[in-house]
């Protein structure tokens, strides 16, 4: 795997195999020194056209983990600001010769045509409302991870599909999994086609109560100037996920970042049915794997210990 | 019915325009000739003298006189020129796409001896004086005729409309906002009531903006797959039947463009049952590829506007053209430069080009397979003026010399060698296809010849 660009690139085994590595790396995140020499040397960019928190930091974090030289280039205060082309940036910042570009863009594809202009591996960290793989690889890791296999499992996405990259992402990672997928919300936010990839499709929550996991999108409030919904307050009462709608053996998720009080509830962020922070913390141990699989690809791989990395400090 | 009144009409000038230039005089052997509206179909010699196909006999019979060049077309097919009623050669105000100068060239090359040319320039065709400096440009840089089409409101803004009288007298072929749909049906309905008097056709971009609202593909199954918003069908057929009914009752007479959608075509075969006067294009890309070919999030090959959309729109596209409904094929060329192309999908221009490609892709992926006939090809992209009162040309004795020489046998890779126009965002980059212009005769002259096809003269 020389990119990570979206989840319909990806096979079964290939999901399995990146996270079991992010299984060890998980274990490297719980040590005193929580570093391993793996990318040494190496140098990873990180680029990103759109604000983003857990994304970048952990995207940063999880270079700097593996040792490597990182560069975060945001396009507000850096030569984007002046008009410079995506194309033009690009180059410039490959001129460093980084192993890895890590992308995140608003326009759908900007990632994939990172591979025509350049030689580095690229990481599609969200591109418009197209994919979002290493969101979508978490999920599926903090899933597992409580859950065990996802295989027969009932996931519920719920809110706007529509706008949605981790929606497009998650659908065809839990359905790779084994699990069987079901979209809710608003007609208005549900995308035309969606029965293609094989979901169901409900408009009211009531069925919700067969779900083992709910997973919720954020509502976006720059959405609410084009109608889509008719108001905040009515989408709450609709759609909103809290206590009350919580069974007792359902698991809450979301990519974050929430709005309280509108997909969700207060109430259900805090208790023990609710993934939020273990989704945070799991993105840290997916991103070490989804980096060091794609830099230690191809011929490099017969170099690599083939029981994983090797700390530093400890021998090689 | 609803032609203009002719002491208008005998008032306005030569639709066409062109650079002067010597008359070509060659004699043309042993050559298919294929012309299915004269009825000429078979192996002839063919003369053409100062510009005039001069004589057309039994092949093998003709010996050329003194000067006359001679092209070997033994294997060859000659066919009447195609005529394209819609491109954008960009002139004036973005020249760094296209030109009057390349623009033609390119038609050249794709066997072309007539265009007509939007008027969504920079800034737009919407004053007399604007039609008359491009006819004088054209004049100097134009290898073959071409025709200029005036905005139907001032500046495209959608509110008033422009002085239709004296765009029709200074040279306007016809009118047309193209690039925006006209939005508000009272000025749509204005425009066809003064039609009545000025005459000229009034060619329509189809679309609600608000059912587009900022789509960038055809809505379905790929755009919900990619994450890109989508322009449903609807958004074409709505404003088609509103259209539809505004000049069925002013009895206008309207083109509407790029057909993409089966519900487009519904509304046209209905509007046609009906008996208004509507005449429609297709493009070649709408024929040939569909929105699948989106996957690939390459805004140069793929991305214009209407989008590609569905196999089963374009199997009706093409089973439109078949039956009759469509009138003619139009290739919609937009060159965009590359920096407008090499940008994210969504960030992209609009817009492919088609000139030299028309022919070719259509008789590779259509004809030979046997979905549509040779003769509809040549009849197809030859028909493209008579919306236009511009009528298509033909391979008879004693009419201009307006035709191409191709090689259907010849492959060639779309691109390997360059093109003609000044932009490289063709729908068939690298593709390899079958038939290739060796020549064009433009209003009596050669407008254009393949370079590694050589000539003998007597």
């Amino acid at each position: 795997m020389k990119h990570l660009l979206s989840i319909d690139d990806l096979d079964r085994e290939q999901v399995e195999t990146l996270l079991a590595r992010a299984d060890s790396f998980a274990e490297v995140t719980r040590r005193d020194i929580k570093k391993v020499p793996a990318l040494r040397g190496q140098t990873v960019v990180t680029l990103f056209y759109e604000s983003s928190t857990r994304t970048s930091s952990s995207f940063e974090l999880a270079a700097k983990r593996l040792s490597a030289d990182v560069v975060s280039v945001k396009a507000s205060g850096s030569a984007v600001d002046k008009g410079e082309s995506l194309k033009d940036t690009v180059e410039t910042i490959y001129a460093y010769d980084p192993a890895a570009i890590v992308i995140r863009h608003p326009y759908a594809g900007a990632a994939k045509m990172l591979t025509r202009w350049v030689d580095a591996s690229v990481v599609n960290a969200g591109d418009g409302m197209h994919q979002h793989p290493s969101q979508a690889l978490l999920d599926v890791f903090t899933l597992q991870n409580r859950m065990g296999s996802l295989e027969g499992k009932k996931i519920w996405i719920v809110g706007d599909v529509l706008h949605s990259r981790v929606a497009r992402s998650n659908i065809a990672a839990f359905q790779l999994m084994g699990a069987s997928v079901s979209v809710c919300g608003p007609p208005t936010l549900i995308p035309r086609g969606i029965e293609s990839t094989g979901c169901d499709e409900a408009f009211a929550g009531r069925s919700r109560e067969q779900a083992d996991v709910v997973y919720l999108l954020r509502m976006q409030n720059e959405r609410m100037g084009e109608n889509f919904v008719p108001s905040i307050r009515e989408y709450a009462r609709l759609f909103q996920v809290n206590e009350r709608r919580l069974g007792p053996r359902q698991l809450v998720m979301h990519p974050g970042p929430v709005n309280r009080g509108v997909e969700i509830g207060s109430d259900v962020i805090d208790s023990d049915r609710s993934l939020i922070s273990e989704q945070v913390a799991s993105g840290l141990a997916v991103r070490m794997a989804i980096l060091y699989d794609l830099l230690n690809s191809g011929d490099d791989a017969a170099e690599q210990p083939a029981d994983g990395p090797v700390p530093i400090g400890e021998p090689a | 019915m609803n032609q203009a009144p002719e002491e208008v009409v005998e008032l306005l000038p030569e639709p066409l325009v062109q650079r002067p230039g010597p008359e070509a005089s060659l004699l043309i052997r042993q050559a298919s000739l294929l012309d299915p509206a004269a009825g000429v179909d078979g192996e002839f010699d063919i003369l053409v003298t100062g510009g005039e196909i001069s004589e057309i006999a039994e092949s093998g019979s003709l010996e050329a006189g003194e000067g006359v060049e001679v092209v070997e077309a033994a294997g060859l097919h000659v066919f009447p020129a195609f005529f394209d009623p819609h491109v954008h050669l960009r002139t004036p105000g973005q020249e760094h796409k296209e030109d009057i100068e390349t623009g033609t060239r390119s038609a050249a090359a794709g066997g072309y001896a007539g265009l007509l040319l939007m008027a969504n320039t920079t800034p737009p065709v919407s004053s007399p004086a604007d039609v008359s400096a491009l006819r004088h440009q054209a004049e100097t840089e134009a290898s073959v005729p071409i025709g200029f089409m005036a905005t139907v409101t001032r500046d495209m803004a959608g509110t008033e409309l422009t002085d239709m009288a004296e765009l029709r007298e200074a040279g306007a072929v016809g009118f047309t906002d193209d690039g925006l749909p006209i939005t508000n049906p009272g000025i749509m309905r204005r425009a066809l009531q003064y039609q009545r008097m000025c005459g000229g056709r009034i060619a329509l971009h189809e679309e609600d903006p608000d059912l587009s609202a900022g789509g960038v593909m055809h809505e379905g199954d790929v755009s919900m797959s990619l994450g890109l918003r989508g322009v449903p069908s609807i958004s074409e057929s709505v404003m088609i039947t509103r259209d539809a009914a505004i000049a069925g009752y002013e009895c206008g007479q309207i083109q509407v463009q790029h057909l993409s959608a089966v519900e487009s075509i519904e509304a046209i075969r209905q509007a046609k049952a009906d008996g208004v006067d509507i005449t429609c294009e297709v493009t070649p890309h709408h024929l040939c590829l569909t929105d699948e070919i989106v996957r690939s999030l390459d805004p140069n090959r793929h991305k214009m506007n209407p989008p590609l959309r569905t196999e089963k729109d374009r199997l009706a596209l093409i089973d439109a053209l078949i039956d009759g409904t469509i009138d003619c094929i139009a290739t919609d060329h937009a060159p965009h430069a590359k920096h407008e192309k090499e940008v994210p999908y969504e960030a992209a221009m609009m817009g492919v080009t088609g000139l030299e490609t028309a022919f070719s892709s259509i008789y590779t992926r259509l004809v030979k397979p046997g979905t549509i006939t040779l003769e509809l090809l040549i009849e197809k992209l030859g028909s493209g003026g008579i919306p236009f009162d511009i009528k298509p040309f033909t391979l008879t004795a004693g009419s201009t010399a307006n035709l191409c020489l191709i090689d259907l046998e010849a492959e060639w890779v779309v691109g390997e060698d360059g093109y003609e126009s000044r932009s490289h965002n063709s729908w068939c980059e690298d593709e390899t296809l079958s038939g290739r212009v060796l020549m064009t005769l433009a209003n009596g002259q050669v407008a254009y010849r393949l370079r590694s096809f050589s000539m003998g003269v007597a």
